[in-house]
């Protein structure tokens, strides 16, 4: 083989076909969700044809597929022509577009392209720009040999590992920068609100990866220990007149009663049978809090849930006559700004408490039991652990976590009803956890953040966000199916130096 | 305390049915204390049955498992809960496709067989999780005793090695130490030496003599391998359909009628067969 060897041969024909393919695959999936729309018109719904979409669309995945076809067959040089001829354009327009703000002919882009967001046309772009770096590197590196999914699994889990050690400084960064949020300069109400959503989320996922993660328990009901939570805390304050911090606990307890009362009788079972009896489970919940009209007010919900005190400190305005509220037993001045960031730091104190409490557990006899079990139920029963109470264990206190959260969700509301804890909700959990890498602390954090605060900030995408979601779960699905940093380190390591002589367990009997 | 005489494993009239099918049709025999008793016989005469009614994973349908430990006293193995024979009446055993936990490291596996220990030693995680001592103290102990173990099968240096990623006859090893490691009077091996070469089985002769020599440990093992059936075993069991055929002294067996019958199917003067 000479040095400057084109690749392998090289069929024009068979890659116009797999390009074709895939512009057909992309006009199936987007004629019905995006070509047809029902619009309301003044006359009443009426059916609205956007073919223009789809054609764009398949012709850009036409292109997109043959660029990657060529570059599989070591052709770079056209693609990095066009590639970064198309990438410049558009990115030029796109910067036009944005530098003439709302004014006359700042919607080139549009003109060029049907596509109604501007995100969607950076990520075009973008993806131009990918495509002509890949050819490029392909160009300078001509020799280099293509990497198998193996190697490229490799240098991932490596790169994995990586991360993980940079976790230890990665980590402490995070929580600073979590702890300083709400001072930090361009931090408005809005941000901060989505922040304490993607925390809540953040404390939800440890709380299932307990669960999913280290015991290998597949829970597709989460959500229902999430509104156990929550509903003990607003029926509490409702009939019993109690306040947040003694319902908290509370809150915690039933939710953990409620998991043994789930793993007692379901626990033998295992994988997909315990799965959908869990998904059964939150769904029984949910529909017994719909229809018990008497006790949770039904589909009307409960509102009027008290809001948290700072120890017996109101955050209101106008505190009643002779009690003393936050602002004015400080001697600030009023914000209602004040509220949201104690609720703020009220989650994020629940999410490191899970934390903290996950990273202790996982290195004790019962953590790495439930890791055991994980990996072998059988060994695990021939060496005397005991199945069931060790499941139950993980059940319960992965579920104590989520009525934990929904308390804090409950308080966060000040209105509860039961449409807040469908499927959706325990899928998303459950996404997170996977994304992030079964097991990975900080995995979840980074898995909470692409997945609750991006689809907050793109809320432009509007009617694409949704389909966006599901495009990047299944990229990372494809490009790291074990999750964003799935690395395992060993909860103990062999201590360095053997003891003195003479230590050896006594092992012989009488 | 019972006489040091009295064997310290009885079975007796072990029956085993699934349905229609006779697995096992009332075996009965003895396992004396520190010392290694083959149970031999043609695939599918019941070995791993009588290993599964043994260690929990099956109820025997008739029968009594006598186990008299000698520290606390006599179990009857037929009547007790699965997890509960290692941990209390010290049955430890391997399987015959090894059962590691393969995404965790070598030294957790051996922690994991000491679990019931650490547990207590942790005061079932809420002592531990407050900070009350004694925990760190009980941890250290457990990993000495599996690094005692690990470097008896030359895995030290490997500790914190995925298990998974060992070499088949490591796997094996790191097994029958995890299994030592749970503290049994009686240890169960399945087919220990199947799929090891001849130098690696007679590194397992060794740690299997060594385990009855030096830690007074009765062995009860199903093996295929003759060189490790005859060279360490002091009395071989014979099964077939579900019977028992000959017990005996390995020099005994090798010549029972019977068992040539059954394993060369003609009676004719042969040696059992040698795989």
């Amino acid at each position: 083989m000479q040095a400057q060897a084109p690749g392998p041969a090289f069929d024009f024909g068979a890659a116009l076909k797999d390009a074709g393919l895939v512009a057909g695959v992309v006009v199936l999936l987007t004629i019905a969700l995006v070509g047809v729309r029902v619009q309301d018109i003044s006359s009443g719904p009426a059916v609205v044809f956007r073919f223009d979409d789809v054609v764009a669309a398949a012709v850009l995945a036409f292109l997109g597929r043959l660029g990657i076809g060529l570059l599989r067959a070591r052709r770079p040089l056209p693609v990095l022509v066009a590639a970064l001829a198309f990438a410049l354009g558009l990115s030029a327009i796109l910067v036009h577009d944005v530098v003439a703000g709302g004014a006359d002919g700042a919607d080139l882009a549009h003109r060029l392209l049907p596509f109604a967001s501007a995100v969607v046309n950076w990520t075009i772009a973008l993806t131009a720009w990918v495509l002509s770096a890949r050819a490029a590197w392909l160009l300078w590196y001509a020799s280099e040999s293509a990497l198998d999914a193996e190697a490229r699994e490799a240098r991932m889990d490596r790169l994995s590992a990586r991360v993980q050690d940079w976790a230890r400084l990665v980590g402490p960064l995070l929580l600073g920068v979590a702890v300083m949020l709400p001072f930090l300069p361009g931090i408005d109400r809005r941000l901060l609100d989505i922040a304490i959503l993607v925390v809540t989320y953040i404390m939800l996922g440890w709380g299932l990866n307990i669960v999913v993660g280290l015991a290998g328990l597949l829970d597709l009901g989460y959500v229902a220990f999430y509104a156990v939570g929550a509903y003990s805390y607003a029926l509490l304050a409702l009939y019993f007149d109690l306040g947040f911090w003694t319902c908290l606990p509370l809150a915690g307890i039933m939710a953990a009663f409620a998991g043994m009362l789930l793993g007692f009788p379901v626990l033998r079972l295992r994988g997909d049978y315990l799965a959908i009896v869990t998904l059964g489970f939150g769904e029984i919940v949910r529909i017994i809090l719909l229809n018990w009209y008497t006790f949770t007010n039904g589909p009307d919900g409960v509102s009027g849930i008290p809001r948290p005190t700072f120890f017996g400190l109101p955050f209101t305005a106008n505190p009643a006559e002779g009690e003393a509220s936050f602002h004015s037993f400080f001697g600030l001045a009023y914000s209602s700004v004040d509220r949201i960031v104690f609720l703020y730091y009220l989650i994020l104190g629940l999410a490191l408490i899970t934390n903290l409490f996950t990273l202790r557990i996982r290195k004790l006899p019962v953590g790495r039991a439930w890791e055991a079990l994980r990996e072998d139920e059988i060994a695990c029963r021939s060496l005397g652990v005991h199945p069931r109470n060790t499941k139950l264990t993980a059940f319960s206190i992965g579920a104590m976590f989520g009525g934990f959260g929904g308390s804090f969700f409950a308080t966060r509301q000040g209105f509860i009803s039961p449409e807040s804890f469908t499927f959706l909700e325990s899928a998303i959990i459950l996404a997170i956890v996977v994304l992030g890498g079964m097991g990975s602390q900080i995995g979840i954090v980074f898995a909470a953040i692409l997945l609750i605060g991006l689809p907050e900030v793109f809320r432009d995408l509007n009617q694409y966000r949704m389909l966006a979601f599901g495009l990047a779960m299944v990229t990372i699905m494809v490009w790291r199916p074990r999750g964003l940093l799935a690395h395992r380190e060993p909860t103990v390591r062999m201590p360095e130096r053997p003891p003195p002589a003479g230590e050896a367990p006594q092992e012989t009997r009488a | 305390m019972n006489a040091p005489q009295m064997p310290l494993l009885s079975v007796e009239h072990l029956t085993m049915r699934f349905g229609g099918l006779v697995a096992i049709d009332d075996v009965s025999f003895e396992a004396p204390r520190a010392k290694i008793t083959a149970l031999i016989g043609p695939n599918g005469a019941g070995k791993t049955t009588v290993f599964n009614c043994l260690t929990g994973f099956y109820k025997p349908t008739v029968g009594r498992l006598a186990l008299r430990h000698p520290a606390r006293g006599e179990f009857l193995l037929e009547r007790m809960e699965g997890y509960a024979i290692p941990a209390s009446a010290g049955v430890a055993r391997t399987f015959q496709n090894i059962r590691l936990f393969p995404g965790m490291s070598v030294l957790e596996n051996l922690l994991i067989a000491q679990h019931n220990v650490l547990m207590r030693a942790s005061g079932y995680t809420f002592g531990a999780l407050l900070g009350f001592g004694g925990y760190a103290a009980a941890e250290r102990r457990a990993i000495e005793r599996a690094r005692y173990w690990l470097e008896r099968v030359g895995l030290a240096e490997r500790a914190d090695w995925n298990a998974g990623n060992l070499p088949y006859g490591d796997q094996r090893r790191l097994e029958i130490v995890r299994a030592m490691c749970t503290e049994p009077v009686l240890l169960c091996l399945d087919e220990p030496a199947a799929g090891l070469n001849p130098r690696e089985s007679a590194e397992l002769n060794a740690l299997l003599t060594f385990i009855r020599d030096q830690h007074a440990i009765t062995l009860l093992l199903i093996e295929h391998d003759m060189s490790v059936v005859m060279g360490i075993s002091d009395q071989v069991v014979v099964l077939d359909y579900g019977r028992k055929i000959a017990d005996g002294t390995p020099e005994a067996v090798r010549s029972d009628p019977a068992v040539i019958r059954a394993y060369l199917g003609e009676p004719e003067q042969a040696a059992p067969a040698q795989p």
